[in-house]
């Protein structure tokens, strides 16, 4: 495995780096990083994660898996059962709030929840915009297919980006493509000559001066994780190979045989991507992964990745 | 500069990589002229001369340890070789843990509490005085202490050195050749924590 860039603390070279608040929530990330978050719905959920070796979780209130399945509108998930999940475990929880739905973002920074990831696995609230995540001192992450919607929500205030995958689907296929894409654009940057950047902006749709950050840095300013689609603890080693720095299962572990089993399983494969013989080890006896469905197989309608821009 | 800085004899120093910041540190024992080795196997611990514990969750890195069979050959180590605590890393260190009450090493006598100051939004970053002690060991000037999430060193036994507190409460400690913080120095750019963990490394 290649060395990786790494950060330098603090981030330098653009105001919004440099503020407490926005080093704050970089930090957090920063702290997950080699770790596995996972999604849950309830406490005990929680606690079976938590055992497992989960860095944090993530509460909402159906898994992307059954939300594709059942369909209607998926929101914030209910604040008894984030509470319970919040006194459960002490492991950081996350929350999902609609895309743009900035007032749900402020209901989960009231309740305190550690991060607040603005999700497509939701249904959006507002399809122009998406939160302004500067103006809360919660930290959020949000989702990535590529490296100018990486920076966009950056430049909102996101101190944590993930790829989208194609969520619930239990098919790594789009982590994959959307980490490969970030990674391939974040290198190009870096080769392209710096009276090109203006116009890489252009085609990137992202702000110049975080598009010459990372021509410089060759990296992203803040934690890169990936998400969408992870089911297999060789799903986990393959997204961190590809440079992910954590990973995020939603259904993965949930919707199989044995969840206990499958959350170590994964936990240690991330751990230990580049190990085959580790890697083998957190391979064995495993019981039923989620189902799956090929993405190939999906209408662009049933697709997740295409909310938010 | 502090002597940590002017390595005549190239130092290996290990960061513990199961889980967290552990690269934040690898990079600032680099800058330090640190050889550094991320630590996720038991015979890698026979190749360093101390080690980092960094932060990340204390409870995910319970698990790890002792899943891995790191946990037992680390106690030994912390017998021989110098180790430095940051936040989950300090909590590992403590003799009792509460909030909730969990395994730790007792390699240095204290007692914290985690997650006291409370959630993520009750994170944050301050300037703190450093101890006179610290100061004679590395250099004048107000240090900048970043706190996520971070425990509180709630008692220390009478071995026990505070080198920084931040109002009343410590937030750097010292027994024997260990050392523990609460907050990330590697977080900021500030190389003093990590020179002085480097100069007991020498001296161990």
């Amino acid at each position: 495995m290649g060395t990786r860039s790494v950060a330098a603390f603090p981030l330098d070279g653009i105001d919004m780096f440099l503020t407490n608040e926005f080093r704050l929530k970089v930090g957090l990330a920063e702290q997950l990083k080699g770790g596995v978050i996972m999604d849950v719905t309830d406490a005990s959920q929680a606690c079976i994660a938590q055992e497992a070796g989960a860095v944090a979780v993530m509460a909402l209130e159906r898994v992307p898996a059954d939300i594709r399945k059942d369909g209607g509108v998926a929101r914030m998930a209910s604040i008894q059962r984030m509470r319970e999940i919040m006194a459960a475990v002490s492991i950081p929880v996350m929350a999902k709030a609609r895309i743009g739905h900035f007032a749900e973002a402020m209901v989960l920074q009231a309740l305190k929840v550690d991060y607040i990831d603005e999700s497509e696995v939701l249904t959006p609230a507002d399809e122009e915009f998406h939160i302004d995540k500067h103006a809360f001192p919660a930290p959020f992450v949000c989702g990535a297919r590529n490296l100018g919607e990486a920076l966009r929500r950056i430049a909102e205030g996101a101190a944590m980006i993930r790829t989208k995958g194609e969520a619930g689907s239990g098919d790594v296929v789009e982590a994959v493509r959307h980490m490969r894409t970030i990674q391939r654009q974040m290198k190009q940057l870096t080769v392209v000559g710096r009276d090109e950047l203006s116009g890489c902006a252009k085609d990137l749709q992202a702000p110049l001066e975080l598009v010459e950050w990372v021509a410089r840095e060759g990296r992203l300013p803040v934690p890169n994780f990936s998400a969408g689609g992870i089911a297999t603890p060789a799903d986990a080693a393959l997204v961190m190979s590809l440079g992910a720095e954590a990973v995020f299962v939603g259904s993965g572990i949930f919707k199989s045989e044995d969840p206990a089993r499958r959350g170590a399983a994964i936990v240690k494969a991330t751990t230990f991507f580049s190990d085959p013989e580790k890697l083998l080890e957190s391979c064995e006896d495993l019981g039923k992964p989620m189902p799956g469905i090929d993405v190939a197989t999906l209408d662009e309608s049933e697709l997740l990745q295409t909310r938010g821009w | 500069m502090p002597a940590a800085s002017s390595a005549a004899v190239i130092m290996t120093v290990g960061v513990l990589a199961l889980q967290g910041d552990f690269a934040a540190h690898s990079v600032r024992l680099a800058e330090l002229g640190a050889e550094v080795v991320e630590v996720r196997y038991a015979s890698q611990l026979d190749q360093v001369e101390g080690l980092i514990l960094p932060g990340g969750e204390s409870t995910t890195n319970l698990i790890l340890l002792d899943r891995e069979g790191l946990w037992a050959r680390l106690r030994d180590f912390a017998g021989q070789r110098p180790i430095l605590g940051t936040c989950a890393g300090a909590i590992l260190l403590a003799r009792e843990v509460t909030n909730p009450s969990q395994p730790s090493m007792a390699a240095i006598d204290m007692r914290i509490e985690r997650n006291a100051y409370g959630r993520q939004i009750d994170s944050s970053i301050r300037l703190v005085q450093p101890e006179q002690a610290f100061a004679d060991r590395t250099a004048e000037g107000p240090l900048e202490a970043v706190f996520i999430r971070a425990p509180i060193i709630r008692s220390v036994a009478s071995g026990v050195e505070v080198l920084l507190r931040d109002k009343d409460d410590p937030i750097l400690v010292e027994q024997g050749r260990h050392l523990a913080a609460t907050f990330h120095a590697e977080l900021t750019s500030d190389p003093r924590l990590h020179q002085l963990f480097l100069s007991k490394v020498r001296s161990n």
